[in-house]
C-alpha cells in the first residue's frame, strides 16, 4: 500500500517534467554556488594558515632595526645575556625562471624550521647545515623555477607557503651575499628567568609585539568575507526558487493526497512519504550542485589566487583539494535548504482536514495583512544593522551594518510596493485600471519572495558595481600621476647603477634617483623614499592631503611626506611630528594615496634620507623623456650596458601589469554578480508558474466578464515588468548605499584607504531595463499559457465553485 | 658521560657515516694529555664534552643534585666561522631535588661567539650559561652559571687535588672492539652557591665532579646504552664506574679514587652492577635502585635515586639525577643512564 502511495505521489512529476526540472535546478544552483564559494574560500584558508604555522613567525615578537640588517654580534650579544631569540636573514633572489624570498633561518633554534628536515628522513644535519647546504620549497614553487640550476639542492616540502625558499641562514648569507647580516630576530615563546630588559641590552633595535591579526589576514578576510556574503545570498535565491516550486507540487497533488487519505492511507504516512521524497530530491539536486560547485571553483580559483597573489602578497595554491567536510556541508545546506523550502508545505498538509479540497489556500509569502509586520521587521534589521557598526570596530561592523540593511531592506520590499501599488490604483482611471493595480497589489504577496530575491540581486550588482567602476578609476588616475617618468631603469650593481646615470644624463630631460631605506614606525615596517626636488613630483604626485609649502618644506627637509594607509592607522596628518628613525624626525606635511600596498611609506628629500639610512642602494632611476622617444632610449640602454628586457621598464608597460593585476580581482566578483541575477530571475520565473494556478479563479471572473484572453495574456506580462521595473528602482539607493558602506567604511578597515565614490547612472538605467526584461520573460510562460487556456478550463471555475 | 656518543650515534645514522670515524680524528693510546690545552675544544674530534655534576646539601638541610653539561658535536672535522662553521653546540643543565626535577636545553652553532670553549683562562659558555675558571688556576676554581624558565643557579667550586685520567693516562676504551675516548675528570670540588628555585632561594654546599671527554668514535653496532655512576664516599674515596649494554654480559669499566688522588683502573668484568628496583618514567621502565659491587675494593653498596622522574626531557632525552648510597659504604653521588626505551 505504502509502495503504492508512493508512486501515486511520485507519478505527479512524470506529469510534470518541467516542475521536477526547475526544483533539481534551483536546489542545485544553490548548493553549486554555495559550495562554489566554500570551495574558494577553504582553499584559500588552508594556504594561509600552513604558511603563517609553518614560519612560525606570526604569532613571534620580532626584533628589527632601523637601519635595516642586524648585524650578527647583536644576535650574539642577546643570546650572551639570556635571550632566546632566533635570527631570520630574508631577501629576494632569482633562481632558475623566478624571483623568489630566500628566507634563512638558523636551523638549530627556529621553531618550526626542523620540521622540514623531518620531513626528509634520508637528510641528515651535515647536508642542511654544511655546504653547499639544501633548499626547501612547495613543490608548486620548485616547477615554477624550472628545470635551471640552482645553488644548492633544492628539496620539495608541502609545508611552505609559494614563493618561498627556506634554508639555513649560513646558506641563505652565502647565495644573498650578506654575510653577518640578520633581516629580524624572532623572540622565542620560551624565555628563561630574570632577565635584563631588552631596551637595556639592545636599545637600537625595535621589538614588535606578535600580530596576531596580521596585514594578510585582514586584507583577505574582506575578500573571504565578499564571497561568503555573495555564497549566502547565491543560496537564498536559490531557496526562493525551490519554495516555489515545492509548494506548487503540493498545491497541486493536494487530489491526489486526498484520495490517497480517502483510501485508508494515514496522514502521517503521507507525510513521511513526502519528507522522504523531499530528501531524495534534495540528495539528488545537492550531488549535482557539488559538481557545479566544484567547477565553478576550480574555474575561478586560478584568477581568484591570482589576484590574493598579485594584490596583497598572500600565497594561495592554484589547484584545488576538496576535504570530506565540503562534501557534508555542501549536501548539508541542499538538504536544510529543502526543508526549509519545503517545511511550509508539509506543515499545513499536516493540518489539513481529510476531506479538505483543493482550495484558495495560499501557499507563498506573507498576506496583505502582515505587511506593518514585515515593515516594522524590516526597520528593525535596519536598526540593529546601524547599531552592530557602532558596537563593533573595524570590519565586523561594516559587514553587520551590511547584513542588517540587506535583510532589512529586503522585509521593507513588500510593504513599499503594496503602498506604491495602493496609491497608483487610488488614482487609477477606467475599470480595467483600477482591477489591474489592484490583482497586482494581491498578487504581491505570492511574489513577496521573488521580488525580494531580485531586489538583493540588483542592489549587490550595483553597489558591487558602483565599487569596482569606482576603484578602476580611481586607480589608472593614481597610476597616471604615481608613474609620471616614461622609463624606470633598476641596475645590477651601484657601480653600473653609476656609469647608467652617467650616461643617461645626457640623453634624457632628467633622470630620478628612487631610493629608499627601512624604518619603523608603530612596529610596523614602513619603507621611506628619498626624492630629489623636480617639478615631476610637484605636477604629478598624487597628494590628498597637504600644506601649502608642502613641496619647499619637503626640499628643505624639514617636512615628510606619508602614504594615506599610514596617516589613517598612526593618525598622522599635515601638522603632526613624526620619528622615523631615532635621530631622524620631521613635520608630515602631506598625505598622498598609495592603492594596493598594504604597508606605510614615507617620503623625505633624498639629502635627508641618505644622511640617515646606512647601505642605501642606489641601482633604480626613473627617466624623464618625452614619450615618443622613450622606446628608442630603452632599446639603446639595453644593449649599450647589456640589462635583461626587465631591467629598463616602459611606464605604459607597469600601467598594465599593475592594472591586470587588479583586473582580476574583479573578474570573480563580475561572474559571481552575472550568476547571481540569473538566479534571481530564475526566482520570478518560478513564482509565477506557481501563482499560475492560484490565478485560474482570479482571472475567469474577468474572462467572463468579456475581456479576451490575449488583453488578459498581455495584462499578464505588464504586471511582472511592473513589478520587476519597480523592484529595480526601490534597488538603486539601496545599491548605493550598499556601495558607500563597501568603499567608505568597509574598505578603510581592511584596505586602509578610503575611495572616492564615483556614480555610474547609466549602469542603473540598464540594469533597471535588464530585470524589467527577466520580469517579462519570467511572465512570457504563463501568459502564453492564460492565452491558450481553453475558455472550458476558464468556466470550469465557475463549475467548481458551485 | 658517554651521553654524546648516542646522539653521534643518531646522527650517525642521519649521515650514514658506518662506524668509522670518517676524517675525524681518532684517540690513540700514546696521546699524552697536556693543560691547560686539553681543557680546551678539540674541533678535531667529533664529540666532546664539558659535564659537571654536583650532590648539595641546602640551608633547608635537603638534598639537591645539579648537571650542567656542554656538548660539542661536529659535523665536518674542522673549525669555521660564521655561520658556516661546522661545529654546534648543546647546553644541558638541571636541579634535582627529592620532589622537583628542573631542567634546561639550549642550542648554538660555533663560530659566531654564541657558544665555545677556550682552554685559558678557562671559558666553557653557550647563551648566557658559563663555566669560568679563574685567571691561573686552570680548571681549580670555577664559576658556574646556568638558567631556565623556572631556575637558575650561581656556584662556586675550587678543588686542592690533582685531575684524575681515566683509563690508561686519560685513554679510555669503550668496547671489547678497542672504541675509546680521551677522558679527565675533577671529581673533587667543593661547591657553594644558591640555587634560585620557583617558590625559594636556597644556600646550598657540598661536592661537585666534572667530566672531559672527546672522542670520534660511536658504540659498538651492538650497544644500546649504558648505566654510568660517579660516586663520593664519606671514607673520602670515589669511583667512577661504567656498564654499556648489549645482548650479553655488556662491557664495564671502573676507576678507583684513593682520599690521596692516586687512582686504579679495573678491567672489564670488575665492577657488578645488577637493577634492584625499576620504576615508571616518562612511560618507560626504569631501573632507579641498584646493587654495585667491586669485589676488588670490598665495595658492596645499595645505590638509590633521590628522585626516580629526573628525567632529562631534551631533543635526546635521558635519565640523569643525584642518588644516595648505603652498604659497605656511605655516600652520594649521581646516575646517567640511556637507551631504556
Amino acid at each position: 500500500m505504502k509502495r503504492a502511495a508512493f508512486m501515486a505521489l511520485l507519478s505527479y512529476w512524470r506529469r510534470q517534467p518541467g516542475q521536477l526540472v526547475t526544483l533539481l535546478l534551483g536546489l542545485a544552483l544553490a548548493t553549486g554556488l554555495w559550495s562554489a564559494v566554500q570551495a574558494i574560500n577553504d582553499q584559500a584558508r588552508s594556504s594561509y594558515a600552513l604558511a603563517a604555522e609553518q614560519l612560525g613567525a606570526r604569532s613571534l615578537a620580532t626584533l628589527t632595526s632601523a637601519t635595516g640588517a642586524i648585524p650578527l654580534k647583536r644576535y650574539v650579544t642577546l643570546r650572551r645575556a639570556g635571550w632566546q631569540v632566533s635570527p631570520v636573514l630574508e631577501g629576494r633572489v632569482r633562481l632558475g625562471n623566478r624571483w623568489v624570498t630566500l628566507m634563512g633561518v638558523d636551523f638549530l633554534s627556529h621553531p618550526t624550521a626542523s620540521t622540514m628536515q623531518e620531513q626528509q628522513p634520508e637528510l641528515a644535519p651535515v647536508d642542511v647545515l654544511t655546504p653547499p647546504g639544501r633548499l626547501f620549497a612547495h613543490p608548486a614553487t620548485v616547477d615554477a623555477l624550472g628545470p635551471g640550476k640552482t645553488p644548492a639542492p633544492i628539496l620539495r616540502t608541502d609545508g611552505l607557503p609559494i614563493g618561498i625558499v627556506l634554508t639555513d641562514i649560513a646558506t641563505a648569507e652565502r647565495i644573498l651575499g650578506r654575510a653577518g647580516q640578520i633581516s629580524r630576530l624572532l623572540v622565542l615563546s620560551d624565555q628563561p628567568r630574570d632577565l635584563p630588559a631588552l631596551s637595556e641590552i639592545v636599545p637600537d633595535l625595535t621589538l614588535t609585539a606578535p600580530q596576531r591579526e596580521t596585514d594578510i589576514s585582514r586584507l583577505t578576510d574582506s575578500f573571504h568575507m565578499n564571497l561568503t556574503a555573495f555564497g549566502f545570498l547565491s543560496f537564498a535565491v536559490g531557496l526562493f526558487i525551490v519554495h516555489g516550486t515545492i509548494g506548487l507540487a503540493f498545491e497541486q497533488r493536494r487530489g491526489t493526497i486526498r484520495t490517497l487519505r480517502a483510501l485508508g492511507v494515514p496522514l502521517a504516512a503521507i507525510s513521511r512519504l513526502l519528507l522522504i521524497e523531499l530528501m531524495g530530491l534534495a540528495l539528488v539536486s545537492g550531488a549535482l550542485g557539488l559538481v557545479m560547485g566544484y567547477l565553478v571553483a576550480a574555474s575561478l580559483l586560478p584568477d581568484v589566487s591570482a589576484t590574493l597573489r598579485g594584490l596583497y602578497g598572500a600565497p594561495v595554491q592554484g589547484g584545488l583539494s576538496l576535504r570530506p567536510s565540503w562534501f557534508v556541508s555542501g549536501l548539508g545546506m541542499a538538504m536544510v535548504g529543502a526543508l526549509i523550502a519545503g517545511g511550509q508545505g508539509l506543515g499545513t498538509l499536516y493540518r489539513l482536514p481529510l476531506l479538505s479540497a483543493p482550495g484558495q489556500q495560499r501557499w507563498l509569502g506573507a498576506s496583505l495583512s502582515q505587511m506593518p509586520v514585515m515593515a516594522t521587521a524590516g526597520a528593525i534589521c535596519i536598526g540593529l544593522g546601524g547599531l552592530g557598526l557602532w558596537l563593533f570596530e573595524g570590519l565586523l561592523g561594516g559587514f553587520a551594518l551590511l547584513a542588517g540593511l540587506m535583510l532589512g531592506a529586503a522585509l521593507l520590499l513588500p510593504p513599499m510596493l503594496a503602498f506604491v501599488l495602493g496609491q497608483i490604483a487610488r488614482r487609477a482611471k477606467g475599470v480595467v485600471g483600477e482591477w489591474f493595480w489592484a490583482d497586482l497589489r494581491s498578487t504581491l504577496p505570492g511574489l513577496s519572495l521573488a521580488l525580494m530575491a531580485l531586489l538583493l540581486a540588483l542592489a549587490t550588482n550595483i553597489g558591487v558595481g558602483t565599487m569596482v567602476s569606482s576603484f578602476r578609476l580611481t586607480f589608472t588616475g593614481w597610476l597616471d600621476q604615481r608613474l609620471a617618468a616614461e622609463l624606470y631603469v633598476t641596475a645590477p650593481k651601484d657601480d653600473i647603477a653609476q656609469d647608467i646615470e652617467a650616461w643617461l644624463i645626457p640623453r634624457s630631460d632628467a633622470v630620478l634617483p628612487i631610493r629608499y631605506g627601512e624604518g619603523h614606525i608603530l612596529g610596523q615596517p614602513v619603507r621611506v623614499y628619498g626624492i630629489a626636488d623636480h617639478p615631476t613630483y610637484r605636477n604629478h604626485w598624487p597628494l590628498i592631503d597637504a600644506q601649502p609649502d608642502v613641496w619647499q618644506r619637503l626640499g628643505d627637509g624639514s617636512g615628510v611626506l606619508i602614504n594615506e594607509q599610514l596617516a589613517r592607522r598612526a593618525d598622522l596628518w599635515p601638522g603632526a611630528r613624526m620619528t622615523l628613525t631615532p635621530e631622524l624626525s620631521a613635520e608630515v606635511v602631506g598625505v598622498y594615496s598609495d592603492y594596493g600596498n598594504p604597508n606605510g611609506q614615507a617620503i623625505v628629500a633624498l639629502p635627508v634620507l641618505l644622511a640617515h639610512f646606512k647601505g642605501v642602494a642606489n641601482r633604480q632611476f626613473g627617466v624623464r623623456i618625452p614619450q615618443a622617444r622613450a622606446a628608442d632610449l630603452a632599446d639603446d640602454l639595453r644593449q649599450t650596458f647589456d640589462l635583461p628586457a626587465s631591467a629598463v621598464l616602459d611606464q605604459s608597460a607597469i600601467k598594465a601589469r599593475s592594472l591586470a593585476v587588479f583586473e582580476k580581482t574583479f573578474v570573480v566578483t563580475a561572474a559571481l554578480n552575472v550568476l547571481t541575477l540569473g538566479v534571481a530571475s530564475f526566482a520570478i520565473l518560478t513564482s509565477l508558474l506557481t501563482l499560475w494556478t492560484l490565478r485560474l479563479p482570479q482571472v475567469a471572473p474577468i474572462w467572463a466578464l468579456g475581456m479576451t484572453r490575449r488583453k488578459l495574456a498581455q495584462l499578464e506580462l505588464l504586471r511582472s515588468t511592473a513589478l520587476a521595473a519597480l523592484t529595480a528602482v526601490l534597488a538603486v539607493p539601496l545599491g548605493l548605499l550598499l556601495a558607500w558602506i563597501l568603499l567608505a567604511v568597509i574598505n578603510v578597515d581592511a584596505f586602509g584607504w578610503r575611495l572616492p565614490m564615483y556614480i555610474f547612472p547609466w549602469d542603473w538605467l540598464l540594469l533597471t531595463a535588464l530585470a524589467s526584461l527577466a520580469g517579462a520573460v519570467a511572465a512570457a510562460l504563463p501568459a502564453h499559457r492564460l492565452r491558450s487556456t481553453p475558455p472550458s478550463d476558464l468556466l470550469k471555475v465557475f463549475s467548481s465553485e458551485s | 658521560m658517554l651521553f654524546l656518543f648516542g646522539s653521534a650515534a643518531q646522527a650517525q645514522g642521519f649521515a650514514d657515516l658506518g662506524s668509522t670515524a670518517q676524517g675525524f680524528a681518532v684517540p690513540d693510546r700514546n696521546t699524552v694529555l697536556s693543560f691547560p690545552r686539553d681543557h680546551g675544544a678539540h674541533p678535531r674530534f667529533r664529540i666532546e664534552w664539558w659535564y659537571l655534576t654536583a650532590t648539595l646539601t641546602g640551608s633547608d638541610g635537603q638534598p639537591y643534585g645539579v648537571q650542567w653539561t656542554l656538548f660539542r658535536s661536529a659535523l665536518r672535522p674542522q673549525d669555521g666561522t660564521g655561520w658556516q662553521t661546522p661545529q654546534l653546540w648543546m647546553g644541558h643543565a638541571a636541579v634535582t631535588s627529592a620532589t622537583e626535577h628542573h631542567i634546561a636545553e639550549r642550542m648554538a652553532r660555533g663560530g659566531i661567539g654564541q657558544a665555545g670553549v677556550i682552554a685559558a683562562p678557562f671559558t666553557a659558555w653557550i647563551d648566557d650559561w658559563a663555566m669560568i675558571g679563574d685567571i691561573g688556576t686552570g680548571m681549580d676554581s670555577l664559576s658556574l652559571t646556568a638558567r631556565g624558565t623556572e631556575f637558575r643557579y650561581d656556584l662556586k667550586l675550587h678543588a686542592d687535588t690533582p685531575l684524575v685520567l681515566q683509563g690508561e693516562r686519560g685513554y679510555s676504551v669503550k668496547s671489547a672492539d678497542g672504541q675509546a675516548s680521551h677522558y679527565y675528570s675533577q671529581p673533587a670540588f667543593d661547591v657553594t652557591g644558591t640555587l634560585y628555585l620557583p617558590d625559594r632561594d636556597v644556600q646550598v654546599t657540598g661536592q661537585g665532579w666534572l667530566d672531559r671527554e672527546w672522542s670520534s668514535q660511536p658504540l659498538s653496532a651492538n650497544q644500546s646504552g649504558w648505566d654510568w655512576f660517579s660516586l663520593s664516599f664519606d671514607s673520602g674515596a670515589r669511583m667512577m664506574g661504567f656498564r654499556l649494554r648489549d645482548s650479553g654480559a655488556g662491557y664495564t669499566s671502573a676507576t678507583w679514587i684513593a682520599p690521596d688522588g692516586t687512582t686504579q683502573s679495573l678491567p672489564d668484568g670488575a665492577l657488578q652492577l645488577t637493577p634492584l628496583t625499576s620504576q615508571k618514567v616518562q612511560g618507560r621502565t626504569i631501573p632507579t635502585r641498584w646493587r654495585v659491587a667491586l669485589p676488588a675494593r670490598q665495595l658492596d653498596i645499595v645505590v638509590d635515586a633521590l628522585n626516580a622522574q629526573s628525567w632529562m626531557e631534551t631533543s635526546f632525552p635521558y635519565w640523569e639525577g643525584p642518588v644516595s648510597i648505603s652498604g659497605s659504604h656511605t655516600g652520594r653521588g649521581y646516575l646517567e643512564m640511556t637507551g631504556y626505551d
